[in-house]
């Protein structure tokens, strides 16, 4: 965990009181919507069909109990009982007053948690592996280096009026969970030669409209540099990004149309003035924000122990603990994943009652911390081996048991058209109707890892262009329709996904989506290669063949 | 459009000089970049002060020239939104240490007051009377920032090593 | 959200009322003839020609304190001239989310 000081909650605590004076201007009319707008953008607050809605940040992912349970307060208090975790580490609740927002703010600054810069044209929360410090195999925790950033990007002066939002992703693990490569800007942390912590630098990632994977820019930048490289490429495209097309005017376009040699070379000669000025960050500063992160003090347990030999007797718990349970890097440990993705409910949704019970079963279980993943799952990082039977069953007396995670239908979806004004097609209930078709256990794990995301817009929430399968809906005359892609992923492999054939109507794509698993089933060259493998070794073609043959 | 200069609401002693007008005899004067280029030496050789309007899709490097003879650069927000002013302001005050009045100009709003402090500015012309005449609380806002720029202020990380070293030292 | 500038040259097709949402809570609201809005769409004025519905947007973006975002919207008039929403959207946004909420009731404490 982070421990937040003197200086970052007066912080906080200036901007509560800085948006509850921006509100009462709007309220009173001192402040035209054109005006306030981006203000309130700028604290997360959009409005959508309904209401307004609220993301609020959640750093590289990490909570604690007490602030799990001040989220499950804010959506009881000012919101509807429920909250929504979405694909870049942040909360949304879906129904809160304009007039009641500062007060929702004051409550969640008091445990350390902000809604600053989840949306507008500015840098927006920086995230990270949700495993990071407890996963094998890490360089180091990328967390130090998230921290970092994102009080560097916090209401910085120079970059808070961008040509469009902005967006940082950090890994410093060989296998990428944090989908670095589809931001403005993707961090790989690793050791160059000579030993030295730093990062591999990738611009111009990006979904959407026009979808980029990221481009290396410089294979090697320290990370006493980091912070004057990053801000090299910022000014750049404060500078020189386009803003007379919204559409146009994110840094992958600009990385597009200059070309990514021309676009590091201005970037090279922009740091080469500023690298060795006040953003270069000294041992002492990084061993300043290293030392407010505690970790929890791990007992010596066995890697096998009793309780964990008895439950292997009962196949539901086994059929879970596969599923759910992942390798900690200290022995008598483990990960667990908790499902937000049950049968034929909405992906990523939490009840504040779910989020008081996981804060206590976190405490109970996990040093008292969560964490949350761009899979719209969250994670409870240190369980102790032996705790995993007992955790299991308060799991399931909650609804967070489901062993689907990474399976079929473990589904990224965005709210789609049933919240959201910027949507052309529902996502929730084809997300629904996917997860009861393959509610199947047995069918699910013999079909193997697969990742189906949906997006309701080309604003690509739900990062549909690099699901295994990805869902995009669309609008023809008035009725719903989907496209559908298949073999994009979103690690370190990151790809883009091809187009399969003519969008669908809503009613159909469920059975075109069983059509292609089934077709994948058919084609795999063995049960190992997994759908995403199987279409990179074959292509589209002999999936769109079978698939719409019929149709 | 009130001026704000020095925590204050001001009279602005320049007069804008359209391009096809005449510069007046004396007094200070405020031209556009593109007259200003066209000849600076006709510009700069007048005894009193001069400023110039630089747009914000042009490089300041273009002024480099000229900053220690401008005593004033006004830069332009045609939109609050737009904000590639903030980085010429932090070019113009940190890479090529202009001295004179940067001023703000365009659409100029409250809640950008500290965003522009920070960024060098130090003269704004306010948009609306209201906001020109919040300044002063405005720019009180804030008291802790995470970022170190040119415009002094202690960012955050210097003062948590301050803190620490007082606090070592038994301070 | 579409800004009334966007919807300048306005068509209609259909009958059609001038919706927004709320300042203050971003509730959905619809303009009626008396100049006021009302979070009922029965409550409507319903417009049938071009320049009726840019008086009736011009008129109703005036009220920037009031409301947020208006623009026009399709409706269809039943029998007995009930007013309903023209297209999915503006059903989803007069009568909620189609999926079952995770929490029932508006939970307040």
């Amino acid at each position: 965990m982070y421990a937040y000081d003197e200086i970052d909650r007066t912080l906080i605590n200036e901007r509560v009181s800085e948006f509850r004076d921006q509100v009462k201007r709007r309220l009173s009319g001192e402040l035209t919507e054109d005006e306030f707008k981006m203000l309130r953008l700028q604290n997360g607050v959009y409005l959508q069909l309904h209401a307004y809605m609220f993301r609020v940040a959640i750093p590289y992912g990490t909570l604690s109990s007490k602030q799990l349970r001040r989220l499950a307060h804010v959506a009881r208090r000012y919101d509807r009982g429920y909250g929504h975790f979405t694909t870049r580490q942040n909360i949304q609740f879906n129904w809160i007053k304009l007039a009641e927002l500062p007060d929702a703010l004051a409550d969640l600054a008091e445990v350390g948690i902000h809604a600053m810069q989840t949306s507008g044209n500015n840098t927006r929360n920086v995230t990270s592996d949700q495993w990071a410090g407890v996963v094998p195999g890490e360089i180091e925790d990328p967390r130090i280096w998230s921290e970092v950033l994102r009080q560097y990007t916090t209401l910085h002066p120079e970059f808070s009026f961008l040509p469009r939002k902005f967006k940082f992703a950090i890994t410093a693990h060989p296998h990428d969970r944090a989908a670095i490569k589809i931001h403005d800007i993707g961090l790989r942390l690793h050791k160059n030669e000579q030993g030295e912590t730093g990062f591999e630098v990738m611009v111009g990632g990006g979904l959407g409209r026009t979808p980029f994977i990221a481009k290396t820019i410089r294979p090697f930048v320290h990370g006493r540099d980091l912070l004057s490289y990053v801000e090299a490429i910022m000014r750049v495209y404060n500078s020189y990004g386009r803003r007379d097309n919204i559409y146009k005017a994110r840094i992958k376009i600009l990385v597009h149309e200059l070309g990514v040699e021309k676009f590091a070379q201005e970037v090279e000669e922009e740091w080469q003035q500023i690298r060795d000025g006040s953003l270069r960050l000294d041992d002492e500063t990084i061993e300043d924000i290293r030392s407010r992160f505690s970790y929890p003090t791990y007992e010596k347990l066995p890697h096998m122990p009793d309780e964990l030999r008895k439950a292997a007797h009962d196949p539901l718990f086994e059929r879970w603990r596969r599923n759910a349970v992942f390798p900690h890097k200290a022995t008598g440990y483990a990960i667990v994943t908790i499902s937000l993705k049950p049968v034929g409910g909405p992906p990523g949704d939490a009840t504040a009652d779910q989020m008081d019970a996981l804060a206590d079963l976190a405490d109970k279980y996990s040093f008292g911390e969560i964490r949350v993943g761009h899979e719209q799952n969250l994670a409870l990082p240190h369980v102790a081996r032996r705790d995993l039977p007992a955790l299991w069953k308060a799991l399931e007396t909650i609804g967070l048991a489901t062993p689907n995670v990474n399976l079929v239908s473990d589904i990224i979806a965005c709210p789609g058209l049933d919240y959201c004004s910027l949507a052309n097609a529902r996502s929730i209930p084809i997300a629904q109707e996917l997860t009861r078709r393959f509610a199947n256990h047995d069918t699910a794990n013999l079909i193997g890892r697969l990742h189906i995301n949906i997006s309701g817009c080309i604003n690509a929430c739900g990062h549909h262009h690099v699901g295994h399968i990805g869902i995009l809906g669309v609008e023809k005359n008035g009725e719903e329709f989907y496209q559908i892609t298949i073999g994009g992923r979103a690690d370190e492999k990151a790809e883009l996904g091809v187009l399969i054939g003519p969008a669908v109507p809503y009613n159909d794509v469920a059975d075109v989506i069983e059509d292609i698993v089934e077709a994948y089933l058919a084609l795999r060259a063995n049960p190992d290669e997994l759908f995403v493998d199987t279409v990179k070794r074959l292509g589209v073609e002999p999936f769109r063949e079978r698939v719409y043959a019929t149709r | 459009m009130p001026l704000v200069k020095g925590g204050k609401i001001q009279a602005d002693e320049y007069v804008h000089i359209a391009d096809d007008a005449a510069l007046p005899e004396s007094g200070a004067v405020l031209v556009s970049a593109a007259r200003f280029l066209a000849d600076p030496e006709l510009v700069l050789q007048r005894r009193e002060k001069v400023g110039v309007i630089w747009p914000n899709n042009r490089d300041v490097e273009d002024l480099v020239p000229y900053v220690e003879r401008l005593a004033l650069i006004a830069l332009v927000f045609p939109s609050f939104r737009d904000g590639r002013a903030y980085s010429q302001a932090r070019l113009l005050r940190e890479r090529y240490f202009f001295r004179g009045e940067l001023r703000a100009t365009g659409q100029v709003l409250r809640d950008q007051f500290v965003f522009m402090l920070r960024a060098g500015f130090d003269a704004f012309d306010v948009k609306k009377q209201a906001d020109a005449e919040a300044y002063t609380q405005t720019v009180k806002r804030y008291s802790v920032f995470y970022q170190p720029t040119g415009d002094g202020r202690v960012a955050a990380p210097f003062r948590r090593l301050q803190l620490r070293h007082s606090e070592s030292a038994g301070l | 959200m579409t800004s009334p500038l966007e919807q300048k040259k306005i068509k209609i097709t259909q009958p059609s009322v001038v919706t927004a949402n709320r300042t203050w809570d971003g509730a959905v609201i619809y303009r009626t003839a008396a100049g006021e809005w009302s979070i009922d769409l029965s409550e409507a004025a319903v417009v049938r020609a071009a320049d009726e519905a840019r008086a009736l947007l011009s008129e109703s973006a005036a009220d920037d304190l009031g409301a947020v975002g208006a623009y026009i919207a399709p409706v269809e008039i039943g029998e007995g001239g009930a007013i309903a929403p023209g297209n999915l959207r503006e059903t989803i946004r007069a009568t909620g989310v189609t999926i079952g909420l995770p929490v029932q009731e508006p939970a307040r404490v």
